[in-house]
């Protein structure tokens, strides 16, 4: 009788049932900015590369990190590395069992917001 | 048994007497990486952009050296976990084998690949 109506059972909410929330946003932010990091960490490594071959081949890995290409990644990098390193404290602090109610939840997550805009502009100034 | 405590005796008893190292290594690593990542950002940061002579000069020094090596060691496997967890989320059956094989190469490659340059920028 296990078998009874395989495959056609009610199934649990979709993600598109639900309203879009702060503490879900922000939770989505960190798994996005986190992979999407890979492309400035191989930018970074082959710059390193090239600079540990020759003058030649840094120049062309230079002009890269350098451009357009580079600058657009290198900026979206940072705010991705400030945003991605506060959830990161974040999920700390919830897994010692602390910062779980909804209002502390929502607080926190309009300060990894907050915050990794103001690490940003802060690291645009200083380099 | 009068000995043995209760945490003692039923450690090592569960379905699958592991699983939490990959938790455990994310959270070490990501402590980790909250003190790496500064001190790389503000020791990475400024030399892009210097000539060749001056990017070369500067991993001669011990210190930015030293946090990028780590900063890549760390970096590169808090990827490789943090990418399988998403992985095993989205994808299924021989798929996500491959991709997580892949990702696994990838962060080794790319590891392997950064301390190469930065011994041979240091020496």
């Amino acid at each position: 009788m296990a078998d009874v109506n395989r495959g056609n059972r009610p199934l649990s909410p979709h993600l598109q049932i639900y309203r879009p929330q702060l503490t879900s946003i922000t939770s989505i932010l960190t798994r996005i900015t986190g992979n999407a990091l890979i492309l400035a960490s191989i930018l970074v490594v082959w710059w390193l590369l090239a600079a540990s071959y020759d003058a030649d081949y840094f120049a062309v890995a230079d002009a890269v990190v350098t451009g357009w290409f580079g600058k657009l990644v290198f900026l979206g990098s940072i705010w991705a590395i400030w945003y991605h390193m506060l959830a990161g404290l974040r999920h700390l602090y919830y897994d010692s069992g602390r910062g779980l109610d909804i209002p502390t939840a929502e607080r926190l997550g309009w300060a990894c917001i907050g915050g990794s805009v103001v690490l940003t502009l802060i690291t645009v100034v200083i380099l | 048994m009068a000995f043995l405590t209760d945490r003692k005796r039923a450690s090592g008893l569960g379905s699958a007497k592991t699983g939490t190292e990959h938790f455990w290594n994310m959270q070490v690593s990501s402590v980790a990486l909250a003190i790496l990542v500064p001190l790389f950002v503000f020791t990475f940061g400024p030399v892009v952009g210097e000539d060749h002579a001056a990017v070369v000069a500067h991993f001669a020094r011990p210190f930015p050296a030293i946090v990028a090596a780590l900063t890549i060691v760390v970096g590169f496997s808090h990827f490789k976990n943090g990418a399988q967890v998403m992985i095993e989320d989205y994808a299924h059956g021989t798929m996500r084998k491959a991709l997580i094989i892949g990702v696994i190469c990838l962060s080794y490659a790319c590891m392997a690949t950064g301390l190469f340059a930065l011994v041979r920028l240091a020496l």
